[in-house]
């Protein structure tokens, strides 16, 4: 599996590192956040932390090219046969914090 | 059949032609009390305990290719119990009293091999925690031995004790551990069960489940016709969060590929399994001959049954940090298995919030150590709709109390890279 970086050209997969799943965003977190808390936020986060769609076929996926540009990369990438789609920038800097998209 | 020496000497006197099946070819039947999905180890086992312990003998085992075509056949065959936390530690070792009397449960030959294992330590800190490990296995009735280095060079001279990074300073040793045929495993169970009359059905995908007018599973669609039944069982490490989509359920489980790695045979070299304690890096010897080694999961997700390059390296530079000879052998074969990736690194052995539906998965690098056990525990959870005694912690909603069994912090992100 070679990742091709649209800052680096094509490099060998051991210079990424894996995040995971890009779709799940972060639940607002009011109780922690110092508010009262709204009711199903602790289930809301049980779910983005522990539970996985875990998707057999393509997903979208964050990496992070830390053995070259260091850029957070999103790659189209199916799970059955490890064919990538598509890689992009993840948008904006550090694009895996809170509320990116 | 029964199998002996007098049936050993009867098969020779005829040539060896006339061995009847090892297990019938069964055809489904429209109904059965349990239903177990996947003919692997555990789902074999399962459906063994079942039958034996619980007198439930209606039972289907349900596999989409040929049975053991999974991670049965895919793994590196230690077995060991050599675990630290409340949850684990009982476990293991009821898995590891089955394993020791397999052979005669199941009157088959499954190559059990108790030839130890060795964990080496490299730091002082190392040397702590390992003998902490040791007496938490030593105060539950588990065998270990904490080894100096002159104790270790006895053994293995042939490993790099100066290295100059991680130079060895011993290891914890469990003299029970071994390793056993993955294969045998998988048809002695299909032997056993068989005789008690479970129905092993292959090629025979489930693609779907049925329910009831109240949500409770009332059986499975598979690729040969609807199978009906009272209880169905999940065994399908790998795929299981595939299989708990059909019933609309997610699981705290992501799916990972391990390699495996088997070198040309040489002569008799490793005593027993040896793990490199500074990374990831683990090896025994097969009885062909083949140095069986292995390493960390590649750390995307993937149901490719295939790793690629980077890993293969890693794997290979711990293997020549601590025996650089292994650099002259050759590589024979490679392949990977696809890991059911807990959140917290240990299986769930469950019910699930749909009536009539049994999880087992999770298992993470460790599955086949632990298929006898995990085989008794799901079978007296199936029966009893109450957890084993010694997997009682392994629930599906430990993550949502905070009761998470991190033994060694490897789950699907470790974060340790």
């Amino acid at each position: 599996m070679r990742i091709a970086c649209p800052f680096c050209g094509e490099r060998e997969n051991g210079e990424f590192t894996y995040l995971g799943d890009a779709k799940p965003k972060r639940p607002a977190m009011v109780a922690i956040d110092g508010g009262a808390g709204a009711p199903g936020e602790a289930e809301a986060f049980y779910d983005y932390v522990y539970l996985r769609d875990n998707f057999a076929g393509e997903m979208s996926e964050y990496w992070y090219h830390g053995g070259g540009c260091r850029s957070w990369l999103v790659i189209e990438r199916n799970t059955l046969t490890h064919d990538i789609k598509s890689v992009r920038a993840a948008p904006g800097a550090g694009a895996a914090k809170a509320g990116a998209k | 059949m029964k199998y002996s020496i007098f049936s050993l000497a009867r098969a020779a006197l005829s040539g060896h032609k006339n061995w009847p099946r090892t297990w019938r070819d069964a055809q489904p039947k429209s109904h059965y009390d349990v239903v177990i999905i996947g003919g692997g180890g555990h789902g074999l086992a399962t459906a063994y305990f079942l039958a034996h312990k619980y007198g439930i003998r209606n039972v289907a085992v349900l596999e989409k290719g040929w049975i053991g075509s999974g991670n049965a056949g895919r793994n590196t065959t230690i077995v060991r119990s050599n675990y630290m936390l409340p949850g684990n530690t009982g476990f293991y070792e009821l898995s590891m009293k089955l394993w020791e009397r397999m052979e005669q449960d199941l009157n088959y030959n499954t190559m059990m091999s108790q030839r130890g294992i060795v964990n080496l330590y490299h730091s002082d800190a190392q040397r702590d925690a390992y003998a902490r490990r040791g007496n938490v296995m030593r105060i539950n009735g588990i065998d270990a031995e904490l080894l100096d280095q002159a104790q270790v060079r006895k053994m293995m001279p042939f490993l790099n004790f100066d290295n100059a990074r991680f130079p060895i300073q011993g290891g914890l040793l469990q003299r029970r551990a071994g390793t056993a045929r993955h294969d045998a495993v998988v048809w002695g169970y299909a032997h056993a069960g068989d005789r008690l009359g479970v129905d092993i059905i292959q090629n025979c995908e489930v693609t779907g489940f049925t329910r009831d007018q109240n949500g409770k599973v009332t059986g499975v669609e598979t690729s040969r016709g609807a199978i009906g039944a009272g209880k169905v069982g999940m065994a399908v490490a790998g795929n299981s969060s595939r299989v708990a989509a059909m019933a609309g359920m997610r699981l705290p489980i992501e799916s990972h590929v391990l390699q495996a790695f088997v070198s040309e045979a040489i002569k008799p070299l490793i005593p027993g399994v040896l793990t490199f304690g500074a990374g990831h890096f683990y090896v025994s010897q097969s009885d062909k001959g083949g140095l069986v080694f292995g390493g960390d999961i590649d750390g995307y997700n993937s149901y490719a049954q295939r790793g690629n390059m980077p890993v293969m390296e890693d794997v290979c530079e711990g293997g020549m940090a601590l025996m650089p000879m292994i650099g002259r052998v050759r590589l024979l074969r490679q392949w990977g298995g696809i890991m059911d990736m807990s959140m917290d690194g240990t299986p769930i052995i469950d019910r699930t919030p749909i009536d009539g539906l049994y999880l087992n998965a999770g298992w993470c690098y460790g599955g086949f150590k632990a298929t006898p056990g995990s085989g008794l525990v799901f079978a007296h959870l199936i029966a009893t709709d109450t957890p084993h005694e010694e997997a009682k912690r392994f629930r599906l909603d430990r993550f949502q109390r905070g009761a998470m069994i991190d033994e060694k912090g490897v789950g699907a992100q470790p974060n340790l890279h």
